[in-house]
């Protein structure tokens, strides 16, 4: 850190020492601001009273069991090749992972982009290229930009498992939940960045909550949350910004066109938060050539958790990774039992990296 | 997984791909995601796609912010 972020960050600590008199408690729904919050230390500037839960903001982590199964059982079938984001490798399904399957023969090749998927797919055209289309807003949009380039160039070996989730609806869930009591939500920086603010409106209007739209730097996350105490003293709760440079209130409207040709919204199941309704996308009619279930044939089965794995408490914020009873002893991401501790982006695996020391 | 790097754009490359440069690494990167991509601008590049055109100068509304949380902190402005 150069010398203003350490002072802004210093600043906002002593402002919210402040500032806080009455327990407040916040959740951040970003897999890049948890990182980033466990690896500046930041919680162990806020005052007494003051909390900040992880939430369901790693999209890896939040795939269903039976999502995983359904992309193994992919990789599994004849002529298949899967290209998937490295994030997925290691998560264990019921009963394998990508990067066992692989070593037992299946095709699975790492991409860093959904374009380099549709690039596999021309290369490899006695073949069909299974891409696993995981992540949220942010990601959603270049998935979609593919298969219309897909479509346009009338690539037939092509297909996407589709495994995207959107964010604004599971935040109505868990800002509803009595148990929880959140005081307000550290909005994602670039979820946002594709939705605008409008969509979080419900959650000050309907359940009084705080939401700010954050940036990924300690002094950025700061201001942010200093913004989300300022709503709740105020007794103002809104949908704000602090992160202007990167998020319009309107969003990315041609990326949301995008999403719009491609995808429609649909019920969509989560690691431990089950059935959210309007929390996923699927495929629109007109596509359907391209969605690799109807393609392949496959439907989502029941799936098995890891035994003893708690990733679903901790991405519905019910736990911290540290009151997980295996995290650090059978679960360590060299040897990880779950897919929280899988995702360079997941809770368990920041709070191992970090964590150590960190106020919770 | 939603992490985004600001490139700057060096050369538009075809309808929907770019060049665009981090630092000292120059890759390819689709457009698809911004209206008319020109050389010169700073995006955040995500997976590969331009997801959104930065516009650093507005980064400077949030100082009424950082006025305030000096203010109540009680901690003189350096800048
Ligand atoms: S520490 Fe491991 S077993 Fe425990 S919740 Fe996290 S990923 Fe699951």
């Amino acid at each position: 850190m150069n010398n203003l972020p350490r002072e802004r960050v210093l600043a906002a600590a002593a402002a919210l020492r402040s500032l806080v008199d009455q327990p407040l408690k916040f959740m951040e729904v970003c897999g890049t601001h948890t990182v980033s919050i466990y690896r500046s230390g930041l919680r162990a500037l806020f005052p007494e009273g003051l909390s900040l839960i992880s939430g369901p903001g790693c999209p890896v982590c939040v795939t269903a069991q039976e999502e995983i199964d359904s992309l193994l059982r992919l990789s599994e079938m004849k002529d298949i090749i899967i290209a998937t984001y490295g994030d997925m490798l290691r998560v264990p399904g019921s009963s394998t992972s990508l990067s066992e399957a692989r070593a037992h023969g299946a095709s699975v090749r790492v991409v860093l982009s959904a374009a380099d998927a549709l690039r596999l797919a021309r290369e490899t055209p006695n073949r069909t290229v299974v891409f696993a289309g995981v992540g949220f807003e942010t990601t959603a949009p270049a998935t979609a930009a593919v298969i219309l380039q897909a479509s346009r160039e009338n690539v037939r070996n092509f297909a996407v498992l589709n495994l995207h989730k959107t964010v604004p609806a599971v935040l109505e869930t868990l800002g509803a939940d009595p148990e929880l009591s959140l005081d307000g939500f550290l909005l994602p920086g670039h979820v946002s960045t594709i939705l605008g603010l409008n969509p979080y409106l419900r959650l000050p209007e309907k359940y009084g909550l705080a939401c700010v739209v954050a940036g990924f730097e300690p002094d950025q996350i700061m201001a942010g949350i200093t913004l989300l105490v300022l709503q709740k003293k105020r007794g103002i709760p809104a949908v704000q910004s602090a992160y202007p440079e990167a998020v319009r209130t309107a969003g990315n409207l041609q990326a949301k066109r995008l999403l719009e040709a491609v995808f429609e919204e649909t019920d969509s199941t989560w690691r431990g938060l089950g059935l959210i309704p309007r929390s996923g996308l699927r495929f629109k009619a007109a596509f359907s050539d391209y969605d690799a279930r109807v393609r392949l044939g496959i439907s989502d089965l029941p799936a098995r958790e890891p035994a003893g794995c708690r990733c679903g408490d901790v991405l519905a914020g019910r736990i911290s990774p540290f009151g997980c009873p295996l995290f650090a002893k059978s679960c360590t991401p060299e040897n990880p039992v779950g897919p929280c501790m899988v995702s360079s982006e997941g809770s368990c695996s920041a709070a191992y990296r970090y964590g150590r020391g960190d106020r919770l | 997984m939603c992490l985004a790097v600001p490139h700057t754009l060096v050369e538009i490359t075809g309808p929907s791909t770019a060049i665009g440069r981090a630092g000292t690494i120059e890759v390819e990167i689709r457009t698809d995601l911004i209206e008319n991509p020109s050389p010169g601008d700073c995006v955040l590049v995500h997976a590969g796609f331009a997801i959104e055109r930065l516009q650093p100068e507005e980064a400077s509304e949030i100082d009424a912010l950082w006025e305030e949380i000096r203010a109540i902190s009680g901690t003189p402005q350096h800048e």
